[in-house]
C-alpha cells in the first residue's frame, strides 16, 4: 500500500524528531500568547452624566461627565476606598483614563469627571473657583459617599484621597482646604499662586508688579488643546477631549476659541466668542492683563481666589506633593510654597521632584515608577490604612544623559531624609565677573529670547543651542572654571545691579552652564523675570539686587563655567514696548549655589545585576556538575579488557546499525581479524562495508552488537582507537596546506610524541617525492590517497583499516601497496582492507569476508574460499558439444552459470588435458581463462544482480 | 613507493585503556595546535588583515575632507562623524561603532561558523575524531580558538584604530553626543567596558555559528545562516508593534553599549543585554554540544 507521505517525508519524521519540534513550537506558541496576551481587567465601569447643585448659592444646577471604576470584588459588603481624579487644564475624564484604571487595579474606587466647561460637562470655567469647581467636587465626594460599594468614615463621609495634575492638583488642595472629609491628597504639577505663576517676579515683589507670562498664560486661557502633562501620566492631560470640537486645534494663543457649547447648558448659553466657555471674571481679569501686560489688583484677587495659596493653613488632609523640574509654568517654587504652608498646620506633607513637568512631560520611566509607587504608598496608608506610614523623605531625580536606546532622557533618583525646601541644605558660593554693560530693551519685545517654548518637551532644556540671547540685548557675568563638580537642588541666587533711564526695568536673569568648550545650557529653560523700580541713570549708583532664581537640579561638571545672563527680553514675557538702554553690573557678592547631598535610589534594574551574577553563578555550576558528571561516567566506564579477545586486533560482533530514518545499513555483521592478518572485507557496492568501518573509527553508533579492539570496548572516542590507522571514505587533508604539513598538522593534534610517528616512512610509502611540499589541493586522486594511507601509517598503528585503498591508484602503484600491506601485517600488527574489487582480495589478503546486504555471506581464509582447484571459463564454439564432451569426462564438472562460455570445474584435471579433449572431439577453444573460486563463491553468494541493495 | 616496514619498532606498551603510548585524551588537538590550522587559513588572515586595514582605509578617507561644511545628514551618525576626528578615541569609537552591526557579525560568524564545517567538508573532522580527539574536546578547543580570533579580530580593530587615530588626530578626550567629554584615561577604560560589551553580545553570533557548524557539513551555510538569523533579528527589532517580544530579541541590547557613553555609565541595558547574550550563547553551544557528541558523523 502506497504511503500517502513521500519516503524522504518520512523518513525525517521520526518520533523523537517530532515529539522535540512539537514541544519547542507549543513553547514558543505559548511565549508568544503569553506576551501578547491583553490584560486581564480586573474592574468595571460605570459612565454617567451626573448633575450637581452648585455655585455661590448652591442652586445652579451644572452636569458632570463621569465615570465610576469600581474594583472587582467590591460590593456593600465589601467596602473600598475611593480616589476622586480631577483632570489637567483642557483635559477631561478620558485623558485620566490610564491613572484611573491602575487606581482601581489597586482596588480604590475611582470617580474620574470632566471640570465643569470642559469635554461633555455642562457649565463654565471658573478656575477652580471655591464656589464652583470645588463646590461640584464636593457634590461628587456627597455622591461618593452615598455609593454603597464606597467605605465611609460616617454618615456622608465617603474615605476617598484626591489626586489630580494641575489644574486638577490645584483642585485637590483646594478642595481639602474647603472640605475636611478628604482624606488624602496628592496634587500634582500645580500651582501655589495662579497670580504669582502667571505673573512671576524674581526680586520678591508681589503679583500685580509681576512680568507676565503670556506665553504660557495663551495657552492656559486660550484652552487650546492640553495644557500640562502630569507626571507619572498620572492626572495626565493630554488631548483626548470628548466632545469638545475646538480641542484637536493648536495652541492658540487667543482666548475665545474654546468650544462655545456645552451640552450641559447652564449659563454658558449665551456665547460670548472673546471668552468661549470661560466665566465673564475669569476672561474679564485675562484679558485686561494680557491687553497691557501688567496685572491690577483686582486681576490678581481674580486669580488669588483660584489658589491654595491663601487656604493652605485649612488643609488636614495628608499631602503628597509632586512637581517637576521641566516646568516653566508652575515651577518647583510652588510646590514649595504649599509644602510650608501645609506642613505649618502639623499636617504631613512629602515632596518628590521629577524630570518632567508641563515641558518635560511624563519624565522617564524611572521617574514615573518612582511616582506611583510613591502616590499607591501614600494612598494605602492614609486612605486605605494599610501598610506603615509613609517616609516624609524627600526624592529628587536628575537627567544624567540620553538613553542609549530609545533616545529618550534618563534620570538618576537620590533622597534625602528631610525635604530641604529650595534653599538646599548646603550652599556652594561662586563669584562671577563682567564688566559693566548696556543693553537694549527692544521695541514691543520683539526680537525676543528665547528660553523655552511652552509644549517644546524635553527639547526646551536643549534650546539654548538652537536659539538664545540676541546680540545687544544681553549681559553676560561669568565665573572662573568651577574647581569641582557642584549638584545644585534648588533655587540659585545672585545679586545684579541695574541702571535705566526711565527709572525702571524689567530684565530676564538666567544661568546658564558653560561647558569648556564654550557650549551654554539654560537648565530646563528657566528664568528668572525681575521688575525694577526706582532705578538710578547711573549704574555706580545702583543699589544691588537680590535675584532668587528658578530651583533647578543639575550638576555642573568640575570645569565648566557659571554663567548669568541679564537679557531685556523673552519670548515668553510681556516686556515694557518703550526702546531703552539699560545698564547692568554684577552686584557684588558670589551667585550661591544650594546643594544637597542625596544618596541615589536604587531602580528596579539593580536586580538585573544580581540576576546577571546569579545566572554566571548558574552556568559556571552547571558546567561543573555536568564535568563532574562526565568525568564520574568516564572512569565508570567499562576498561576492563575482554579476555577471549585481548590478542585479538578486531573482534566485531554482531553489529547492526540501523539509522534514524529506519534504513538497516547493516543487520548483522560478525567477524574477527587477528595479528599478521590481512583481511579482505569484501562486498558489492552499498553492502555495508562503509558502515562497518565508520562504527569501527567511532564515528557512528552502533544500533547494536559490539568491537573489541585487543580486548577494549571500541566505543566513539575510545582511547583504544589510537591504536587504529584509518582511511575511510576518501582522504581528508586541509587543502591550503602541503602534504608534509598536513601529516605533521595531524600528528600534532594526536598530541603524541613526534619520534613515535615514524614520517620518514610514511612519507616513503606515499612516495610523493618533492609533491609532499606542494598543497595537497593541487594533487591528483592517486596522490591524495597515497598520502591518506600514509597518515593511516602514521605511528604504525597495530591495525591499519583502509576503504578503497588502490581506488585511484595505477596499476604499478597498486602492485606496491600489496607489498606494502602484506608487509604491514607483519609483528603482531594487522590490516582490515575493504573493497569491491575481488581480485584485489584476492591477491593481497590472506582472509576474506564476504558482505551483502548487511549480511556476512562467507568468511575464512582466502585459500579456504577460492579452494584447491581454480574453475576454468571456455569460450568454445559449439557449447551443446563440448558440454557432452566435458560431461564424459571424471570429474570434471560444468557450473551452471557463465553466460556464452562455459565453467568449468576442473577438479585436478590439467586443463591441457580438457582442452586437448575438446579439440579432439572436434569443439573450437576460442579462449581458455581461468576462473577463481571466489569470485564464483561472490557472484553465488552476492547474486549478478546488486540492485536492490541500495547505497550503504 | 617503496616501505621498509621490517625495520620498523613496533610501538611500545599501551595504557590500561588500551590507548597506544603516548596518547592521553587530554592532550589531543592542543589549542596551539588547533591555533595552527586556523592561523593557516587564508580566510584567517584575510580576516585579520581586514581588520587592521578597515581602521587605515576611514583614516585615508577622512582625508578627502574637502573642509566645506556639508551636511553629513542627521542623527547620531552624523555626530560621529563629525566627532571621529577628534581624537584617537573617538576615532576608536568611530570605527567600532560602523563595525558593530554587520561586519563584526560577519568575521564572528566567520571564526566560529567555520571551524567545524570546514573540516566536515574537507572530510579531515572524521580523522580527528578518528585519533580520537573525544568529541567534546574537539568541539571545546575549535569553540575556544574561534573564540580567541573573534576577540583577537576585535582588539586589532581597536588597536589599530587607537594607534593610527591617536598618530593621526592626537590623545584627546572622549567626546559624544549623549555626554560631556570624558578625560582620555577615563575614556580609554569606557572604550575597553564598550569592546568588552560587544565582545558579550557577539556571543550570540558566535553561539549560532557554532550550532550551525556542527549541524551542517557546509561551511558557507553556517556563516550565512548566522549573519542571516542576526539581520532577521534586527529588522524584527525594528518592529515596534511586537512590543514586549523584542526584549527577549538577541539583537534588541546590541546598541546599549552607547550607555557607556554617557555620564554616569548607563548599565542597566548593558547588565539586560549581557544576560539576553550569556543566555543565547549558553543554550547555543549546550545545544552544539549535546548534538555534535550524539550525531553520527557520516562526512
Amino acid at each position: 500500500m502506497p504511503s500517502p507521505l513521500p519516503a524522504r517525508l518520512r523518513r525525517a519524521l521520526t518520533r523523537r524528531r517530532v515529539v522535540a519540534a512539537s514541544a519547542v513550537t507549543v513553547l514558543l506558541a505559548g511565549a508568544v500568547v503569553w506576551a501578547a496576551w491583553p490584560e486581564q481587567q480586573d474592574f468595571r465601569t460605570e459612565s454617567r452624566v451626573l448633575t450637581v447643585l452648585s455655585g455661590p448659592t448652591g442652586d445652579e444646577s451644572v452636569a458632570l461627565d463621569t465615570t465610576f471604576y469600581l474594583p472587582d470584588g467590591a460590593s456593600a459588603g465589601r467596602k473600598v476606598p475611593a480616589v476622586l481624579l480631577a483632570h489637567g487644564f483642557g483635559g477631561s475624564k478620558e485623558s485620566v483614563r490610564s491613572d484611573a484604571e491602575d487606581l482601581a487595579g489597586l482596588g480604590y474606587a475611582v470617580l474620574a469627571y470632566t471640570a465643569r466647561g470642559f469635554g461633555r460637562s455642562g457649565g463654565q470655567i471658573h478656575l477652580d473657583d471655591p464656589d464652583h469647581e470645588v463646590k461640584d467636587a464636593q457634590r461628587l465626594l456627597d455622591w461618593l459617599a452615598a455609593r454603597p460599594e464606597v467605605r465611609t468614615d460616617g454618615a456622608g463621609d465617603p474615605r476617598v484621597g484626591v489626586v489630580g495634575g494641575s489644574y486638577g492638583g490645584a483642585l485637590a488642595l483646594l478642595l481639602a482646604a474647603q472640605d475636611q472629609r478628604v482624606d488624602a491628597i496628592v496634587p500634582m504639577i500645580t500651582w501655589h499662586d495662579l497670580a504669582g505663576a502667571l505673573l512671576p517676579e524674581s526680586s520678591g515683589r508681589p503679583p500685580v508688579d509681576g512680568v507676565f507670562k503670556k506665553g504660557w498664560a495663551g495657552i492656559f486661557f486660550g484652552n487650546g488643546g492640553s495644557a500640562g502633562s502630569g507626571p507619572a501620566g498620572l492626572a495626565g492631560v493630554t488631548g483626548n477631549q470628548e466632545g469638545a470640537p475646538a480641542s484637536a486645534g493648536p495652541p492658540s494663543p487667543a482666548p475665545g476659541t474654546g468650544p462655545g457649547t456645552g451640552p450641559g447648558g447652564g449659563p454658558a448659553a449665551a456665547v460670548d466668542p472673546s471668552c468661549g466657555r470661560f466665566a465673564a471674571d475669569v476672561c474679564a481679569a485675562y484679558l485686561r492683563i494680557a491687553t497691557t501686560g501688567r496685572a491690577d489688583a483686582e486681576a490678581v484677587a481674580r486669580l488669588q481666589r483660584s489658589s491654595p495659596a491663601g487656604v493652605l493653613d485649612r488643609i488636614k488632609a495628608p499631602t503628597l506633593l509632586v512637581q517637576g523640574t521641566a516646568d516653566t509654568l508652575f515651577p518647583l517654587a510652588e510646590a514649595d510654597a504649599n509644602a510650608r504652608g501645609i506642613a505649618a498646620n502639623g499636617t504631613p506633607v512629602r515632596v518628590a521632584w521629577y524630570t518632567g513637568g508641563h515641558d518635560g512631560g511624563e519624565g522617564p520611566r524611572t521617574d514615573s515608577d518612582r511616582l506611583k509607587f510613591l502616590t499607591a504608598q501614600w494612598l494605602d496608608h492614609y486612605v486605605r490604612g494599610a501598610g506603615d506610614p509613609p517616609e516624609r523623605s524627600f526624592t529628587w531625580s536628575r537627567t544624567t544623559g540620553f538613553d542609549a536606546l530609545d533616545r529618550g532622557l534618563v534620570a538618576t533618583g537620590y533622597r534625602v531624609t528631610d525635604y530641604p525646601g529650595t534653599g538646599g541644605t548646603a550652599r556652594s558660593s561662586v563669584e562671577v565677573t563682567g564688566p559693566v554693560q548696556s543693553i537694549a530693551n527692544p521695541p514691543n519685545g520683539n526680537p525676543a529670547a528665547i528660553s523655552s517654548v511652552p509644549f517644546a518637551g524635553a527639547l526646551s532644556s536643549f534650546l539654548s543651542g538652537v536659539a538664545g540671547d540676541l546680540p545687544g540685548q544681553h549681559a553676560r557675568f561669568e565665573s572662573a572654571p568651577l574647581p569641582a563638580a557642584v549638584d545644585v537642588v534648588g533655587s540659585p541666587t545672585v545679586r545684579i545691579r541695574a541702571a535705566s533711564p526711565t527709572g525702571e526695568a524689567v530684565l530676564f536673569v538666567k544661568l546658564y552652564d558653560v561647558n569648556p568648550e564654550g557650549a551654554a545650557t539654560l537648565s530646563d529653560g528657566l528664568v528668572a523675570p525681575v521688575r525694577l523700580t526706582g532705578l538710578p541713570t547711573d549704574v555706580t549708583a545702583a543699589q544691588p539686587v537680590t535675584v532668587t532664581l528658578p530651583a533647578i537640579v543639575r550638576r555642573i561638571e568640575a570645569g565648566h563655567r557659571l554663567r548669568i545672563v541679564v537679557a531685556t527680553s523673552d519670548q515668553g514675557y510681556a516686556t515694557p514696548a518703550e526702546p531703552t538702554v539699560y545698564t547692568v553690573a554684577p552686584g557684588g557678592g558670589p551667585v550661591t549655589l544650594p546643594t544637597v547631598a542625596g544618596e541615589p535610589i536604587a531602580t528596579a534594574a539593580a536586580v538585573w545585576r544580581w540576576v546577571l551574577v546569579g545566572l554566571l553563578v548558574a552556568i559556571v555550576l552547571g558546567l561543573v556538575v555536568v564535568v563532574a558528571v562526565l568525568r564520574r561516567r568516564h572512569r565508570r566506564h567499562d576498561t576492563s579488557v575482554h579476555p577471549e579477545y585481548a590478542g585479538t586486533p578486531l573482534a566485531v560482533r554482531n553489529l547492526r546499525k540501523e539509522y534514524a530514518d529506519g534504513f538497516v545499513a547493516v543487520s548483522n555483521v560478525d567477524f574477527e581479524v587477528h595479528p599478521g592478518q590481512v583481511v579482505g572485507l569484501l562486498g558489492p557496492n552499498g553492502a555495508g562495508k562503509t558502515t562497518t568501518l565508520r562504527v569501527l573509527m567511532g564515528l557512528t553508533q552502533p544500533t547494536a552488537g559490539e568491537i573489541y579492539v585487543f580486548g577494549h570496548r571500541l566505543v566513539p572516542g575510545s582511547p583504544v582507537l589510537s591504536r587504529i590507522g584509518a582511511l575511510v571514505e576518501g582522504p581528508g587533508f586541509l587543502p591550503h596546506l602541503s602534504g608534509l604539513e598536513n601529516l605533521k598538522a595531524y600528528w600534532r593534534a594526536t598530541g603524541r610524541p613526534e619520534a613515535d610517528a615514524h614520517f620518514e616512512q610514511a612519507l616513503e610509502i606515499a612516495g610523493l617525492g618533492a609533491s609532499v611540499h606542494r598543497r595537497t589541493k593541487n594533487y591528483s586522486h592517486g596522490m591524495r590517497q597515497r598520502l591518506a594511507i600514509a597518515q593511516a601509517m602514521l605511528g604504525l598503528p597495530e591495525l591499519l583499516v583502509l576503504d578503497e585503498p588502490t581506488d585511484g591508484l595505477d596499476p604499478p602503484q597498486i602492485a606496491e601497496m600489496r607489498r606494502v600491506l602484506q608487509r604491514y601485517a607483519t609483528d603482531g600488527r594487522a590490516v582490515l582492507v575493504s573493497s569491491h574489487l575481488l581480485a584485489e582480495v584476492e591477491q593481497t589478503c590472506t582472509h576474506a569476508v564476504v558482505v551483502n546486504k548487511g549480511r556476512i555471506v562467507a568468511s575464512g581464509p582466502v585459500e579456504e574460499i577460492v579452494g584447491e582447484s581454480p574453475s576454468v571459463l571456455f569460450d568454445v564454439a559449439d557449447p551443446a558439444a563440448a558440454r557432452a564432451v566435458l560431461d564424459r569426462l571424471a570429474g570434471v564438472r560444468v557450473l551452471p552459470d557463465g553466460d556464452g562460455g562455459l565453467v568449468v570445474d576442473t577438479n585436478g584435471t590439467a586443463r591441457s588435458e580438457v582442452v586437448a579433449e575438446l579439440v579432439r572431439a572436434g569443439v573450437g577453444v576460442d579462449r581458455v581463462v581461468p576462473r577463481r573460486r571466489l569470485e564464483d563463491a561472490f557472484l553465488a553468494l552476492v547474486g549478478e544482480n546488486s540492485r536492490g541493495s541500495g547505497d550503504r | 613507493m617503496s616501505g621498509s616496514l621490517q625495520s620498523a619498532e613496533r610501538p611500545g606498551g599501551t595504557s590500561a585503556a588500551g590507548a597506544a603510548s603516548g596518547y592521553r585524551p587530554s592532550a589531543t588537538l592542543p589549542f596551539l595546535a588547533e591555533f595552527r590550522r586556523q592561523a593557516s587559513r587564508r580566510r584567517t588572515q584575510l580576516a585579520l588583515g581586514f581588520m587592521v586595514l578597515l581602521p587605515l582605509i576611514i583614516l585615508i578617507s577622512f582625508q578627502f575632507d574637502t573642509g566645506d561644511d556639508d551636511d553629513n545628514g542627521r542623527g547620531e551618525f552624523a555626530s560621529l562623524i563629525d566627532l571621529a576626528t577628534s581624537g584617537g578615541l573617538n576615532f576608536t569609537l568611530f570605527s567600532i561603532f560602523v563595525s558593530a552591526s554587520f561586519l563584526l557579525v560577519v568575521v564572528v560568524a566567520l571564526f566560529c561558523g567555520d571551524t567545524v564545517a570546514s573540516e566536515a567538508s574537507w572530510g579531515s573532522l572524521r580523522y580527528l575524531l578518528a585519533i580520537p580527539v573525544p568529541r567534546a574536546r574537539l568541539l571545546a578547543v575549535k569553540l575556544l580558538v574561534a573564540l580567541t580570533y573573534s576577540a583577537l579580530a576585535l582588539l586589532l580593530l581597536a588597536g589599530t584604530a587607537l594607534l593610527a587615530g591617536t598618530l593621526r588626530y592626537g590623545w584627546s578626550p572622549l567626546r559624544s553626543t549623549v555626554a560631556a567629554q570624558i578625560p582620555a584615561g577615563e575614556g580609554l577604560l569606557r572604550l575597553l567596558a564598550v569592546l568588552g560589551y560587544l565582545a558579550v553580545v557577539l556571543l550570540v553570533v558566535a553561539g549560532l555559528a557554532f550550532l550551525l557548524s556542527v549541524t551542517t557539513d557546509a561551511a558557507l551555510g553556517a556563516v550565512g545562516g548566522a549573519v542571516l538569523l542576526w539581520i532577521l533579528s534586527s529588522i524584527l527589532d525594528q518592529i515596534t508593534a511586537l512590543g514586549a517580544l523584542r526584549a527577549f530579541l538577541p539583537t534588541h541590547y546590541a546598541n546599549a553599549w552607547l550607555g557607556l557613553l554617557s555620564t554616569p555609565v548607563q548599565t542597566d541595558d548593558v547588565v539586560r543585554g549581557c544576560i539576553s547574550a550569556i543566555c543565547y550563547a549558553t543554550l547555543f553551544w549546550g545545544l552544539a554540544f549535546w548534538r555534535f557528541t550524539r550525531k553520527d558523523v557520516t562526512s
